[in-house]
């Protein structure tokens, strides 16, 4: 217990600090996947032919590929690929990104990959006429997304989001190799200088224990939310 | 585009492939052996038996894989009783201590599968069993695991690739599987894209393999 406590004597306070960092990458890489899926899910969807291997092939090598190898990818090459856009605007220096943005933004792209998968299935399995509906009704095509599909694809997108969301949250583990303080990282650096590996490991696995039930049950508010009337 | 550089690696990375089919399919092969064990357990209607299945599932599935191989490599090997067995024959080998992580890791996921799926089998169908006279057991080893493994195919499907995904962490204890080999060849090359072409190549058509075995084996055993 000693070397759980908070202060200068134990560790409790630095992985309280990063059990809010793993929320915090895990929550940023989760919008920066929707964003991702509102890029792709109309191209998946679209009945133009290049749009949609566009679309395809994003799902198809994120979700067939390793998550390893896709932060291996963006770390080693995202500084290159940022320098590289920034040279064509002139400007030369060595830019270093902050491993928060890079971590965030590789885990976003795979749970993007993701929620463009659930996404899809949800918009395809709302029925045809509620869209010839919102046409009948007169709304334009904003209108007839945001208030008549939109809130019918979220009822039936958030089960399937929750599980989205479990992906994204254990996957931020992963980013510890690109040296972010998140749990993992901040359990091999207590486990490093206390030489007690199996205590800090087991308790960077309560901390995930926790934050996946404490997440499960907020989820299950949301979805008791959406799916009133039903 | 480093084309040289592709060529190059191509032979390496393939050699390292054959590592992760191999972890691959040693842990699924002892993974289902586990899972099938612990979806008996699950419909167990002793309470306690049926809580441990269920918290041994919860534990390996709320957790991410990467803490598991931490706790079995680094954590194990703190336990200074567990040097002194036989078990620290294979407790201090990285290959070893990957593969159990993995085993347990998709043991869990299999469990749910499988309990699913002995769950939505017809009660007609064990009725049927019984009032032709089959007892207990040769229904349950006959008639139910077999509707339960055909039920199952396609989510297994998917948790097998997962589990493919999975054994690129192996690369984290030292293991030079397809992901170690590519992290290497892209620290000393500092080509990320270009290996990343090459490996993700592979790791896509090993894909693309289990999904049409898995495909070709959902329709030979389809019901109609």
């Amino acid at each position: 217990m000693e070397l759980l406590a908070f202060g200068k004597t134990g560790w409790g306070d630095e992985l309280f600090i990063a059990t809010l960092m793993t929320i915090a990458v895990s929550i940023t890489a989760m919008i920066i996947g929707f964003f991702f899926a509102l890029i792709f899910t109309p191209l998946k969807l679209s009945k133009n032919k290049i749009f949609n291997f566009i679309g395809n092939s994003y799902t198809t090598v994120i979700r067939g590929v390793p998550e390893l190898l896709v932060i291996y990818l963006l770390f080693f090459g995202g500084t290159g690929a940022v320098m590289y856009v920034a040279s064509i605007f002139g400007y030369n220096e060595y830019i270093e990104i902050n491993a928060f943005i890079t971590g965030a933004f590789a885990i976003g792209i795979i749970s993007g990959a993701y929620s463009t998968e659930v996404f899809r299935g949800a918009i395809q399995s709302i029925d045809k006429g509620q869209f010839e509906a919102a046409k009948t009704l007169g709304l334009n095509k904003f209108g007839q997304f945001f208030k008549i599909i939109l809130p019918q694809t979220l009822r039936l997108a958030i089960p399937n989001l929750s599980n989205v969301w479990q992906i994204t949250l254990k996957d931020t583990s992963l980013i510890s190799v690109t040296g972010l303080v998140e749990i993992m990282r901040q359990s091999y650096i207590a486990a490093g200088s206390t030489r007690d590996p199996l205590f800090f490991y087991s308790f960077a696995a309560v901390l995930y224990l926790l934050l996946t039930f404490l997440s499960m049950k907020i989820i299950n508010k949301l979805e008791l939310k959406y799916s009133k009337g039903y | 585009m480093d084309l040289e550089l592709m060529i190059n690696s191509l032979p390496k990375l393939l050699s390292a492939a054959l590592i992760t089919l191999k972890l691959l399919s040693v842990s699924l092969i002892i993974g289902l052996f586990i899972g099938l064990l612990f979806a008996i357990l699950r419909l167990n209607k002793n309470i306690f038996v049926n809580k441990f299945a269920y918290g041994y599932s919860y534990v390996f599935r709320g957790t991410p894989l990467l803490v598991q191989i931490f706790i079995i490599y680094f954590g194990l090997g703190q336990i200074e009783y567990l040097r002194s067995t036989f078990l620290w024959v294979i407790l201090k080998e990285p290959y070893w201590c990957a593969i159990i992580a993995f085993a347990l890791n998709t043991g869990a996921y299999t469990s749910e599968i499988l309990r699913s799926a002995f769950q939505t089998i017809k009660p007609g169908i064990i009725e049927a069993g019984k009032s032709l006279g089959i007892s207990n057991k040769i229904i349950f080893y006959k008639i139910q695991i077999p509707i339960a493994i055909r039920q199952s195919l396609p989510a297994y499907g998917n948790e097998i690739i997962l589990m493919m995904k999975g054994t690129s962490l192996a690369s984290t204890v030292t293991i030079m599987d397809l992901t170690g080999v590519a992290k290497y060849i892209i620290s000393t090359t500092f080509k990320p894209i270009e290996v990343f072409i090459v490996a993700g190549s592979i790791y896509l058509f090993m894909t693309f393999i289990i999904h049409n075995v898995i495909k070709f084996l959902e329709k030979k055993y389809s019901f109609n």
